[in-house]
């Protein structure tokens, strides 16, 4: 697949039209809840507890509601306006700024009780104008992020890096800033499914444990002979693997139980919503 | 944007050097929207609040009525904890302009988004 990092910097690249389409698109929506929802497993935040997150390249909010729908509250940033203006425009619960993360992220030390960013660090390693040096963009970034989170929080990337060099420079980059942490990829074996995850944690290194990557051909005490690629997580619900183990299922989007539980949480915001009939999430046949 | 995200913001500018805190808010257009009241979220926040931050932005909004420092016992004091809510969560500044005091560069606030973008002698 062509890169859009090839075409244009993220501020332009985003327009009004590739922003609705990005966000109108139910793969690219069913991708975007996956990798959050991994992303939030791997931020290994405590439990039942709202915590305070930061959002890094937010875009229209995708990734905003899965962590509204686990019960935080979330600050989010973005280069491109004409994404956080549809992010607006669909009342997402977070605060929006338009930040380009290269310049640093300006918060009180100690704010947030963790990051997630959803394939956003790699725009940081495209050089689009001469005075955007990606090394020291790179350091200004994880210096700021590391004085803005709270000591022993966790900052969690889904990224789409293009070589391997570049994902030395990203880890080292980060290793320099004071991170403790390291790279997990999820299905390493498959070409497609394969989802590379920087975990890093704000605090002693010692403290620091490599979560384990889904989809590895672990050569663990059993089961030897498993197959590396479960096709398990990326496909629709229903068929995900056992190492949710006893977690609820989510809804996949746009399914019926998943507007009405959607709809329920805009009610309780006191949003005008329509009521549920029949009808609700009903798919329209295209004879209509 | 909300006031309790206005209260973990710093000026940006590269030689305020986290000096430029509190931003000054100059609005010209602000909103309240209730949000549900989730005491637990607040209590967490209490410590992590600046409270002359606080103080200087409700100032700003015409807001005085504010202890001058967070009263012992504030979480798990219900009333006390459902008017912080009030001034942290509901009230959303739309339009306006965020002033550092340190440096004097405006941030302008368009649609509940602050503009944070440096111009390229700022970062």
């Amino acid at each position: 697949m062509s890169r859009p990092e090839h075409f244009a910097p993220p501020e332009i690249f985003y327009n009004q039209d590739e922003s609705v389409k990005y966000t109108t698109n139910s793969r690219i929506m069913e991708i975007q809840a996956n990798m959050t929802n991994r992303a939030l497993e791997l931020l290994a935040l405590p439990e039942n507890k709202p915590c305070y997150i930061l959002d890094i390249g937010c875009g229209s909010g995708l990734s905003g509601e899965v962590i509204s729908e686990a019960g935080h509250e979330w600050v989010g940033v973005d280069i491109s306006a004409d994404m956080l203006n549809v992010a607006r425009d669909r009342e997402v619960d977070g605060d929006l700024f338009l930040w380009d993360m290269g310049h640093g992220m300006s918060f009180r030390p100690g704010t947030f009780d963790g990051a997630i960013s959803i394939s956003a660090l790699q725009w940081l390693c495209n050089q689009d104008k001469t005075e955007n040096i990606p090394q020291v963009r790179l350091k200004k970034f994880f210096q700021s992020l590391y004085n803005c989170l709270a000591r022993g929080a966790r900052a969690v990337f889904q990224f789409y890096p293009e070589t391997p060099k570049q994902i030395e420079l990203i880890t080292t980059a980060a290793m320099r800033c004071g991170f403790a942490g390291g790279l997990v990829v999820d299905f390493p074996h498959s070409t497609k499914a394969k989802k590379f995850f920087l975990c890093l944690l704000a605090g002693s290194p010692q403290e620091y444990v490599q979560p384990r990557a889904v989809g590895e051909d672990y050569t663990g005490d059993e089961d030897t002979t498993h197959v590396a690629y479960s096709a398990g997580r990326d496909k629709a619900a229903g068929s995900a693997p056992s190492r949710l183990g006893k977690k609820k299922q989510k809804d996949s989007i746009k399914s019926k139980n998943w507007v009405i539980k959607k709809k329920e949480r805009r009610r309780r915001q006191g949003l005008e919503v329509a009521n549920d009939s029949k009808y609700t999430a009903r798919k329209r046949r295209p004879k209509f | 944007m909300r006031i309790l995200t206005h209260n973990m913001l710093m000026c940006n500018v590269k030689k305020c050097n986290m000096q430029g805190y509190p931003l000054k808010i100059v609005p010209s257009q602000v909103e309240t929207v209730e949000n549900e009241f989730n005491p637990e979220f607040i209590a967490h926040m209490i410590p992590k609040l600046d409270w002359n931050g606080v103080i200087s932005a409700a100032a700003d909004l015409n807001i005085t009525n504010l202890p001058p420092t967070i009263p012992a016992g504030a979480a798990s004091d219900e009333t006390f904890l459902r008017s912080l809510h009030g001034l942290l969560l509901d009230i959303t500044i739309v339009d306006g302009q965020l002033v550092c005091k340190n440096c004097g560069r405006s941030y302008k606030v368009s649609g509940g988004i602050p503009n944070m973008l440096l111009n390229e002698d700022e970062v």
